[in-house]
């Protein structure tokens, strides 16, 4: 960066005098070294940070390959060889290829529903005058602040009645149901932003009401939809209590769960390594993909929480 | 736009209200219902008990153990996490050493990588981030006694999960491992906003690093802290904490209930002793404090909105 530069007394900060007109002359000296220690110090904090962020997360994936017996004797030694045979055990023995393609499932048929529904309610809460349109659009939002866990044990019940306890469908449309407040809220102020004209433009050119929704709005509607659509896709992949409860028959586990029973019941025979590689395949796709779309996983989610 | 508006909005409503009103709205209603009832959850017969539930919760030890640890979860969690992640998003994207020419404040160097690590953790599910750590903790051969081993501290090997002094402390550690780069994430987009002008000014002024943090960027940040906080809070209230909690302390809620917050004792009550109704009445009391708790921080963090 600086490599033809002369060296300058204090080589942290060379250009003080530079880019603050009217510094005293005696002052830079002075701050440069300040903010050397200080540099060093949050440097320090910094990496330290990160280490300890990726140091379990390497354990993890250092440990799927490692033999049972040296996972207990030498937590942290580096694999004699690769056992592959821990991934190969855990995707068909310990089921887990049935969890990714539950969750796969359930996930992807709540997304799209989520979508679809919360799209099409936030679109005529956003832009259609109606008695009642207030009640229904607090309705909506108030669910964001609710404990889920007080509704789940009637919701338990509901279910149970309407015959789609343990059904891959029912899990869909639990997902739907807890996921609409934030969508909804959330594309409803996305609606309000987009512009009036081109909708009434089609509406005078005869397009239905349906139609101009479908090819119009949701088409300008993308980037809100795919922000809410990741925060959605984490929250329902990532989802934990609702399968829990509802979810009970050992076919239908979803990931998370079906992890989760592997590791606490006896069942599984002490079977750590295939274990450690369950969990690391678990992990893997979801942080690739975070790598990969990172930009727009970061601002899904952080819109998530500042609205 | 008035022809088959009615009939548009009512075909477009149905399905989204109906499912919400289905599963979300009519289990809020029943759930209050319920805590009035002897309802076990195993039978259809159940009698209206007035406040007998109620009355039974204020005497119950656990429930009062479990509403200190589910505030404990709402108050300290969120101050550990956030003032962690205030510093670090500090560090990035002011705490940069000037370079010649460049701008008056800047990030360190590194400071996209850093946040692209530090978010790691918040697309992980929460249940497999409890799993990892369950085994970390492990007193035998986990890896935190391990390397406790390893740097020579053979003395030092606690039980982690198992000791009732700890176990608590333990489980909150992993909900900030996994939540402080969100809240990274989150403040570095409002620093960002921040005019630089402002910073150059404070430094012409002489102020320092720690100056200008408490001078200029966490006052403008005010309204994204507080709404981080609350966000936090109902996340540490509800599911997070269940999971975390059920999934790495053993038995029921931690050793001698060490560790147990109100959603477990909720999902304990309903479907592993069959007391629905009481579960119901311990859910009232959590909606009650969560209720509390967003409204108390909105309205202890009000202040003048600042513009810029």
């Amino acid at each position: 960066m600086k490599t033809t530069e002369t060296p300058a007394p204090i080589p942290a900060e060379p250009g003080v005098t530079l880019t603050v007109p009217g510094t005293p002359a005696g002052k830079p000296p002075r701050r440069g070294r300040e903010g050397t220690v200080l540099n060093v110090f949050s440097h320090g904090m910094l990496v330290l940070w990160a280490f300890m962020v990726v140091m379990p997360l390497l354990w993890a994936v250092m440990t799927s390959f490692k033999d049972d017996s040296s996972i207990f004797t030498s937590p942290w030694s580096l694999p004699d060889k690769l056992h592959l045979d821990n991934w190969a055990r855990a995707w068909t023995d310990a089921n887990m290829s049935d969890y990714f393609l539950n969750t796969v499932l359930v996930v992807g048929g709540s997304l799209v529903g989520t979508l679809v529904l919360g799209s099409m309610a936030a679109y005529v809460l956003a832009r259609f005058d109606f008695p009642g349109n207030r009640f229904i659009y607090y309705l909506f939002i108030g669910g964001m602040s609710f404990p889920i866990m007080l509704a789940l044990v009637p919701l338990f019940y509901v279910v149970n009645n309407m015959g789609l306890l343990n059904t891959i469908h029912g899990l869909i449309l639990v997902y739907i149901a807890y996921s609409l407040p934030f969508t909804v809220f959330f594309l409803t102020a996305f609606f309000r932003s987009l512009p009036t004209s081109v909708a009434e433009a089609a509406f005078v050119d005869g397009a239905s009401h349906t139609r101009t929704f479908f090819q119009i709005m949701l088409p300008m509607a993308k980037p809100g939809l795919i922000s809410v659509g990741i925060f959605n896709f984490l929250g329902q992949w990532n989802q934990y209590m609702l399968p829990t409860v509802l979810n009970t028959d050992p076919d239908k586990r979803v990931l998370t769960q079906g992890l989760v029973q592997l590791a606490t019941s006896q069942g599984y025979k002490g079977d750590w390594s295939g274990l450690f590689a369950g969990l690391v395949m678990a992990m893997l796709p979801v942080l690739a993909a975070y790598i990969v779309f990172q930009r727009q996983v970061v601002q899904g989610l952080t819109a998530g929480a500042l609205k | 736009m008035q022809h088959g508006k009615y009939r548009f909005i009512v075909g477009f409503l149905a399905a989204p209200l109906g499912l919400y009103a289905i599963f979300v709205v009519w289990p809020f209603i029943q759930s209050i219902y319920y805590s009035f009832t002897d309802w076990t959850g195993l039978s259809p017969d159940f009698q209206m008990v007035g406040f007998d539930n109620y009355t039974r919760m204020f005497h119950d030890d656990i429930f009062w153990k479990s509403l200190w640890h589910s505030l404990l979860f709402a108050l300290l969690l969120p101050l550990v996490t956030i003032s962690l992640a205030l510093f670090f998003s500090f560090m990035i994207n002011v705490g940069g050493r000037r370079r010649r020419g460049g701008p008056a404040i800047s990030g360190v160097r590194g400071s996209s990588f850093y946040k692209i690590v530090y978010f790691f953790p918040q697309v992980l599910s929460i249940a497999i981030v409890a799993l990892l750590f369950a085994f970390a903790y492990n007193p035998d051969s986990g890896a935190i006694n391990s390397l406790l081993r390893g740097i020579g501290l053979d003395g030092v090997q606690p039980l982690w999960l198992g000791d009732p002094n700890l176990a608590l402390w333990c489980v909150m550690a992993v909900l900030v491992w996994s939540t402080v780069g969100f809240f990274v994430v989150l403040f570095s987009a409002g620093m960002a906003s921040i005019p630089a002008d402002l910073y150059e000014a404070a430094l012409l002024d002489g102020a320092g690093r720690a100056k200008t943090f408490f001078r200029i960027t966490l006052p403008l940040l005010w309204d994204t802290v507080q709404s981080g906080w609350v966000y936090m809070g109902i996340l540490a209230l509800g599911a997070e904490s269940f999971a975390v909690v059920q999934i790495m302390t053993t038995g029921p809620g931690g050793p001698d209930y060490s560790t147990t917050v109100m959603v477990l004792y909720v999902y304990q009550k309903a479907f592993r002793d069959g007391q629905a109704a009481y579960a119901t009445t311990i859910g009232v009391a959590l909606l009650i404090v969560t209720l509390l708790f967003a409204a108390v921080v909105m309205r202890l963090g009000r202040r003048e909105r600042l513009e810029f």
